[in-house]
């Protein structure tokens, strides 16, 4: 009886082998897969368990970070003024994921990015607990305020975009209506779902969460008619801001019988590039563009930064300039109507590239990411993106815009003792025009060394300002004029 | 058996050497590791957790002190040749398996259920109290030869339980236990466990010649005869009906397996083997054809990711979907190598059961692949001392018994072991020793006693020839 017995035993053997080979294979060999494993709630709990690094303006937190009570993510992201600056952080919720600028510098904030592992190393040498880094951003805290202020006192939807024309640094990225993302950072069912339940589009049409400033495109209007006029310049059809224009008012559109209507009874037969900006007439830019054609126009939106995605390095989405369009199509382009659409951080980039002497720079907003001991890891350079306008173009253009404040419909961005270019734009939407149309307005000031330190663009939609009363010069100058006024203000 | 006298290189597993070491001073210092080691990782737990020992440290040091101390006086007194490493093994683990079980009682995740380890702790008494029992009045294992048919009986008796209407409690899928009022629920099929291996040898032991020798040779196996295969398939339609009505795989298995190592033992026909595994084959497809709960656990094996994602979708088609084998497999892994240690893992996540079925999951990710394959190898050490047993034993009763008992736990450990860890199907039985759950440990430590009985039997010094010598050669019939 004894052999079968030890066959058994042999057997038996066998099973706890078989137990040991598997175990190795779970623990040792897929050990990393499965730890890893985006579903496995350990990787959460690890992620929130030391308090996540800041984002900074100014030298100071935009966000915390608080301990969290019944729950196994032990902290949760906190914000200061949240609405004001969550176009600019995005949100990092527990139970909703993060996105934006939370997201995109996610590594850093958590300190699991590989630039960190080193010092991580180091900690865990030493014991100490892993730290996240801090996120330094370009933004003006006091320009954030005032755009986002003004917007909210305008009490419409609307989105302001200020940049630094020199460098490309976002100085101000406001949405309106906004959202507070320290509603929902948590991962409780109850409040933080109904928090975040709440601010769904599908439950409130107002949709707070959309981020203005980046992902949403508008037809920019006679705004858009700055870009025609570079494109006029560069191209050479007029050289000269004084000088007359071919431009019969009315004019019929080429290859229609249709007249382009201008916008009130302005002065526009054959008017200088100077007095067509300053009243804003359709008829002289409708015929540029459609004069210019498609692919030269196409050409300048291009270098302006049109019909491509931005990275700030949180996306924006690309606007639009179509291509395959007749020549009457282009012309409605041109004073930034058919299918022309642009972020207000594009129409930002138009007024920054002006103001810039013709060089666009391309725009961001983080300046720095840093460890947790203020140790620079890595810094972003400003970087050309083109250069739409040759310098003395650039200076022409300047001067007409300069006009528009001084003399023309954007009078009310005027700020005492400093130069102001801007241009307004009126953009209709909706089926027949039946909808509120967008107010917008882009702008740069000059500072006492001729050199621009600020360009911005506004835009207001208002559903419950009378149609008449829209104007870009009415509804989003102010606010321009406030956000350039405390740019302006901080750099003394 | 005369077998065992045939080979003088296993002397060590054999009798006769007058005056063997009782060995019961080596036992009582494996004890001391035994109680110490469970102290120090219960204190590891308190301090990983509040940063504080904890203040039930003491009562339950000297709770597990107590029982291995009654456990090997009793050894001393009433078996004083039996194996020394079984006790010892067998309490560290219970020890180990009670830190496990407090460990998870303070998880918060885990607050709505009740508090399992006083409650374990209190069923280890039990156990130990029964392997007392065992000792001292199981005087000789041979007097369990007489109750057979009894055993049988009983065994019966105790598989039917579960099925009764108002008794039988149906958790998560398997009907494998019973609700007593008042004192919550027992596992029937582990003392029947015990009690069928008393049936299957004290019946092999009388069939086994007809069984071994009345067969045909057939391409190099021995087929048997056609009504010699009556038992076999007695105790299959019995497993199959286990499978069908209480479905689960694993009881199922254990008792069928366990047949056919003990019919193999005693025919020394690897052919019964080959039937064997033929017959489980086609009875475990053929069940799990049919019957949903068992094709849930299939394919929760094959993709437990799919059944997790079911689980959380909260698909509702007629079984139970659970992300247990997931949650248990991120546990092993987030182990890694060395664990994340005593009290700093999230095996709670595991949610049910994560005390008692899974509990091996808490091992493996707070000990690591270290810890674990230790515990693995405390088991294989376990299974080892019961074979040595049955190598040692003097009658083929007692060797039949203790195959019986070490192959039964052999194949639960793996049953268990191998479920949780993904290695085969999951079924619900639990870990001897180191689960929660009063049956289990209870039954196992009854196993335990029994093994120490023939142990006990095998190795003490055989008593002062008497007799005519010749009588024990007149027994052999057969080399082996």
């Amino acid at each position: 009886m004894n052999k079968p017995l030890r066959r058994i035993a042999v057997f038996c053997g066998l099973l706890v082998l078989a137990l040991l080979i598997r175990d190795n294979w779970i623990q040792y060999v897929q050990a990393d897969e499965l730890r890893t494993d985006k579903n496995n709630r350990r990787v959460t709990i690890e992620r929130y368990a030391s308090p996540r690094g800041d984002i900074i303006v100014d030298g100071k937190p935009i966000t915390g970070s608080a301990e969290t009570s019944g729950s196994d993510f032990k902290f949760k992201r906190t914000y200061k003024n949240g609405p004001m600056w969550a176009p600019v952080t995005g949100y990092a919720s527990q139970a909703f994921g993060a996105t934006q600028l939370e997201s995109i510098e996610d590594g850093i904030l958590t300190g699991n990015d590989d630039r960190l592992f080193f010092r991580n190393t180091l900690d865990m040498l030493t014991g100490k607990k892993q730290e996240g880094g801090n996120v330094v951003t370009t933004l003006n805290a006091a320009a954030q305020k005032a755009a986002y202020n003004g917007l909210k006192k305008q009490g419409g939807k609307g989105a302001v975009v200020a940049l630094e024309p020199s460098t490309g640094k976002i100085l101000s990225l406001a949405s309106y209506p906004s959202y507070d993302p320290s509603s929902f950072a948590g991962n409780s069912t109850t409040t933080d779902t109904d928090a975040w339940q709440k601010l769904q589009k599908k439950n409130n049409p107002n949709d707070p969460m959309l981020n203005r400033a980046l992902r949403e495109t508008y037809p920019p209007g006679s705004t858009f008619k700055v870009v025609t006029a570079a494109a006029a310049l560069e191209d050479g059809l007029y050289t000269d801001p004084d000088g007359k224009t071919d431009s019969p008012d009315p004019w019929i559109m080429k290859g229609t019988t249709t007249k382009l209507p201008n916008e009130g009874n302005i002065p526009c037969k054959n008017a200088t590039l100077r007095v067509a900006l300053q009243y804003s007439c359709n008829t002289v830019f409708g015929k540029i563009g459609s004069d210019l054609g498609n692919d030269k126009m196409l050409d300048m939106a291009k270098k302006f930064g049109f019909d491509e995605e931005q990275f700030t390095p949180v996306r924006a989405n690309a606007s639009v300039f179509s291509d395959d369009m007749n020549p009457s199509e282009t012309a409605l382009s041109s004073i930034g109507q058919f299918n022309t659409a642009a972020t207000p951080l594009q129409m930002a980039m138009v007024a920054s590239a002006v103001a810039n002497d013709g060089k666009l720079m391309k725009p961001y907003m983080v300046e720095e990411l840093q460890a947790r001991s203020v140790d620079t890891i890595e810094r972003t350079e400003p970087e050309e993106l083109s250069q739409p306008l040759s310098p003395e173009n650039a200076q022409k253009l300047q001067s007409m815009m300069e006009t528009v404040v001084d003399k023309g419909t954007g009078s009310n961005a005027k700020i005492p003792g400093v130069t102001v270019g801007g241009k307004t734009g009126t953009a209709q939407h909706g089926v027949d025009n039946s909808e509120n149309p967008y107010a917008w307005f882009i702008s740069y000031a000059k500072g006492e060394d001729g050199s621009a330190p600020v360009a911005v663009a506004v835009v207001v939609e208002d559903d419950n300002a009378v149609r008449d009363d829209i104007s870009g010069g009415g509804l989003a100058a102010p606010i321009a004029r406030n956000v350039m006024e405390a740019v302006l203000k901080s750099k003394q | 058996m005369s077998g065992t006298n045939t080979s003088p290189t296993h002397h060590t597993s054999t009798i006769g050497a007058i005056g063997a070491p009782s060995r019961r001073n080596t036992e009582l210092a494996l004890l001391a590791f035994a109680v110490v080691i469970p102290v120090f990782a219960y204190a590891n737990v308190g301090l990983a957790l509040n940063d504080s020992v904890p203040p039930g440290l003491l009562s339950y040091g000297l709770g597990l002190g107590l029982l291995a101390g009654v456990g090997h006086l009793v050894v001393r007194k009433f078996a004083p040749y039996a194996d020394p490493l079984m006790l010892p093994l067998a309490t560290l683990l219970n020890g180990l398996g009670l830190v496990a079980i407090w460990r998870l009682d303070q998880s918060k995740r885990l607050s709505n259920y009740a508090e399992a380890a006083p409650r374990q702790l209190l069923y280890s008494a039990m156990g130990v109290a029964l392997l007392a029992v065992v000792l001292i009045f199981l005087k000789d294992h041979r007097v369990l030869q007489r109750y057979t048919y009894i055993s049988m009986a009983g065994a019966l008796f105790l598989l039917i339980l579960p099925l009764v209407p108002g008794l039988g409690a149906n958790i998560y899928g398997a009907k494998i236990w019973i609700k007593i009022p008042g004192l919550g629920t027992l596992q029937p099929g582990e003392f029947a466990k015990i009690a069928l291996a008393v049936f299957f040898a004290g019946y092999l032991m009388v069939k086994r010649d007809a069984l071994a020798l009345a067969s045909r040779r057939f391409m190099g196996l021995y087929l048997p005869r056609g009504r010699d295969l009556g038992p076999i398939l007695v105790v299959w339609v019995i497993s199959i009906l286990i499978l069908v009505f209480e479905t689960d795989l694993g009881t199922s298995l254990l008792f069928f397996g366990m047949f056919v190592i003990m019919l193999y033992v005693a025919t020394e026909r690897t052919s019964w083997i080959v039937f064997g595994l033929l017959m489980s084959a086609v009875g475990a497809v053929g069940v799990a054809s049919f019957e949903p709960h068992i094709q849930t656990r299939v394919q929760a094996w094959l993709d437990p990711m799919r059944e997790f994602e079911l689980s959380r979708a909260g698909v509702q088609d007629g079984v139970v979907h659970s992300e247990q084998a997931m949650q248990a497999l991120w546990a092993f892994g987030s182990g890694g190598t060395l664990g994340t240690g005593l009290g700093q893992g999230n095996s709670d996540l595991i949610g049910f059961a994560a005390n008692s079925d899974f509990i091996l999951a808490t091992f493996g990710e707070e000990l690591g692949l270290a810890g674990v394959m230790a515990i693995l190898l405390l088991y294989g050490l376990i299974i080892e001392r019961g074979v040595r047993t049955a190598l040692a034993a003097r009658d083929p009763f007692g060797k039949l018994l203790a195959i019986g008992l070490s192959g039964a736990f052999g194949l639960q450990v793996f049953v268990v072991a191998g479920g949780v860890m993904g290695l085969i199907p999951l079924t619900g039985m639990t870990l001897p020793f180191v689960a929660y759950g009063g049956s289990s440990v209870i039954a196992n430590w009854a196993l335990i006693g029994i093994l120490l009985r023939i142990s006990d039997t095998a190795r003490r010094p055989a008593p002062a020839p008497a007799g005519n010598p010749d009588a024990e050669m007149t027994q052999v019939v057969r080399p082996s």
